[in-house]
């Protein structure tokens, strides 16, 4: 057995058979299972090493063939899958409790397998294909079949099919450059695609107006897992780049176009969340935040840009799951995430209040809660740098804490004299009161993530020297 | 000779389709015209490609008009939306298709100059479809025009790109994303329409 079919086809297969065989009730149970084991296996089984059980040897090897081109998940790359499928396992076990469609947990596997797949394929930048083919299986998820598509999903699509051909085009291009360091106009060319490439995939600014869109016209649940799962991947996909050429590290120019591109993102995204009146749209602007300070980490000029973005990585799944978990439950009362119509919810439903508040909390980076380590990694690495970039920076965290404060301000405005109720279902309370303690874990013991960040930088071994 | 002579009236009938998927409002015409771009782009990736996979590109291609049609014809019974661009319009559409054509006609020998070996047809067809693709998606909203615009311009894409990279995994799997593409226009065109098509059952009854 081989590892990109363990990773990658299974969970393929496993989708497709939940999508055909499986009644909705049993769909959550059984994804998240599947990706529990996934990640259980890359635990337990390192890929491309002899295991012996008793006088049994297992090796799961490192790569397949397809078409001429492989395959493949190294040793290194155990580590990712682990973090990857335990979070996929996290959003799955949350479908029930947020009421969100069965075809998202089987769809959500292929997509999570498809992605996979694109940190798996050699030559590496095949993968816009497939990051491409994934953002492809989220449109039925964002528009269910009795509804209108709207602007955003429309957006959303154009912006993901345009980001390929420019990373494609960039990939060739960079083999010039390789072949022939010293051009001059070549490398501003690929440099400049490779940028349109990212600037559509990651939606920087002013190319992100799909995602408050998306937020506030499909389910919570499902945009929230776009916004977990594609950026990830996209990141992961653009740490290769940075890893394999040298070039775009060390060019000033380049580089300085990566901290402003990170800059202007966390700065308007924390402004335009600060001003939203809709707590979906909010969702979406700090999710926008929280991708530039990713691509701040990545243009950080340290050794420690893996470690300070999978630091930043791993917490934001969480974050995610809990806010749109919170938001689903809100939206089945409220039917729409307008302040107007969220007066008081913190009486009908105080544990998707708190968990929705905590989330956003995290994500400004507020102390004890999982997104405060990260932060402060960063601003400690950043302030070695640019003093201007990070007051930049915390003036946009600040919008964000702005848009905190005036969320909850409206949740805690109830009509005098109504009465506190629990109107959560015991799996809805479960899973927000998981994922609130993962908050906190996370946020108080950040070292739980030590023995996964101390191998990461295994994968990028450019950029951790 | 005779080759060259063929790969530009290929792009000649790209330039033709593009127009009139562009001009016309009839959504037969309109696909009627991506079909014929197929059939083009078709020709000039058998410039770098083999017979087989640039075969399997335009049967791609022809399966996502099929699709396309068969959703825009099960939708009949809806009104047709008006015109955003109006009569008018139509001189503002051929303008901007005037300027994609110079553009063309500007860049096709400067690429050919960085990148030798494509051949002007296959640069000047593959801007031709990313052009037009780009107005296309810069000027309309409506679904069906969006995935003909989104569609263009990746068959603009696979034309060139067939000349750089000749990987069969590469040429599947954008043949997937557009087959894709395609599946994903016909269903967000279905999507949200259920329900008057049950009130016109309905009332047929």
């Amino acid at each position: 057995m081989s590892a990109p079919v363990i990773w990658i086809l299974i969970p393929l297969l496993a989708g497709v058979l939940i999508l055909l065989f499986l009644p909705e009730r049993m769909s959550a149970v059984a994804g998240g299972i599947v990706s529990l084991i996934l990640s259980f296996v890359a635990v337990m089984l390192p890929i491309d090493t002899a295991l012996l059980l008793g006088t049994l040897s297992i090796k799961i090897s490192a790569s397949v063939q397809v078409f001429g081109r492989s395959f493949e998940l190294n040793t290194a790359d155990g580590t990712l899958l682990i973090i990857i499928y335990g979070l996929a396992a996290l959003w799955f076990f949350g479908t029930e409790a947020s009421g969100t469609a069965n075809r998202f947990v089987s769809l959500g596997l292929m997509i999570v397998a498809l992605l996979t797949a694109s940190i798996a394929v050699e030559p590496f930048l095949f993968a816009a294909l497939l990051i491409e083919m994934a953002a492809m299986l989220v449109v039925p998820l964002l528009v269910p079949q009795y509804q209108k598509p709207g602007r955003g999903v429309i957006r959303f699509i154009i912006y993901q099919t345009l980001a390929m051909p420019f990373i494609l085009f960039a990939g060739w291009m960079l083999a010039g450059v390789e072949a022939s360091p010293g051009d001059i106009g070549l490398t501003t060319q690929a440099g400049t695609m490779l940028g349109m490439g990212f600037a559509f995939l990651l939606g920087i600014f002013p190319l992100y107006n799909w995602i408050p869109m998306l937020t506030e016209e499909a389910s919570p649940y499902v945009t929230g897992f776009l916004l977990w799962a594609l950026p990830t991947f996209t990141v992961i996909f653009a740490l290769g780049f940075l890893d394999r050429y040298t070039w775009i590290r060390t060019s000033p120019q380049l580089s300085g176009a990566i901290q402003f591109a990170g800059v202007l993102m966390v700065v308007s995204g924390g402004i335009f969340a600060s001003t939203q009146k809709h707590i979906g749209r909010i969702m979406g602007y700090a999710a926008i935040a929280e991708t530039g300070l990713l691509i701040l980490a990545m243009g950080l000029k340290s050794i420690e840009i893996v470690n300070v973005t999978f630091l930043l990585l791993i917490p934001r799944g969480l974050e995610l799951a809990v806010w749109a978990l919170g938001l689903s439950v809100i939206k089945r009362e409220a039917f729409s995430l307008q302040f107007s119509e969220i007066r008081g919810m913190v009486r009908k439903f105080p544990i998707a209040v708190t968990a929705i508040i905590l989330a956003h909390l995290s994500m400004t980076g507020f102390p004890l809660l999982a997104g405060f380590p990260s932060r402060l990694a960063l601003w400690h690495e950043l302030a070695n740098q640019s003093l201007v970039t990070s007051f930049w920076i915390f003036l946009g965290l600040l919008g964000l804490l702005i848009s905190a404060i005036r969320t909850l301000a409206v949740f805690v405005m109830a009509e005098e004299n109504t009465a506190w109720s629990w109107n959560e279902s015991w799996i809805q309370a479960g899973m927000l009161t998981l994922g609130v303690i993962g908050l906190f874990i996370l946020g108080l013991i950040p070292q739980t993530l030590q023995p996964f960040l101390s191998k990461l930088p295994e994968l990028f071994e450019h950029l951790s020297q | 000779m005779a080759l060259n002579i063929v790969s530009w009236i290929a792009v000649i009938l790209i330039l033709v389709a593009s127009c009139m998927m562009f001009i016309n409002r009839d959504w037969r015409m309109q696909l009627g015209a991506l079909a014929v771009q197929y059939l083009s782009a078709f020709w000039l990736v058998t410039l770098h490609l083999p017979f087989a996979m640039a075969a399997a590109k335009l049967v791609t291609g022809w399966m996502v008009v099929a699709a396309l049609g068969m959703t825009r014809l099960s939708l009949s019974n809806l009104e047709e939306k008006e015109d955003t661009l109006g009569q008018r319009g139509q001189w503002f559409s051929i303008i901007l298709i005037a300027i994609v054509v110079f553009v063309t006609a500007g860049a096709t020998p400067r690429i050919e100059a960085v990148v030798p070996g494509l051949g002007l047809q296959v640069i000047a067809g593959s801007l031709l479809l990313i052009g037009t693709g780009l107005i296309h998606l810069g000027l309309t909203s409506d679904i069906l025009r969006v995935t003909l615009g989104l569609l263009t311009i990746l068959t603009g894409f696979e034309v060139i790109y067939a000349a750089l990279e000749s990987s069969i995994l590469v040429a599947g799997l954008l043949a997937i994303t557009s087959l894709g593409l395609g599946l994903i226009g016909s269903y967000l065109l279905t999507a949200g329409s259920s329900t008057t098509e049950i009130v016109d059952e309905e009332q047929l009854l």
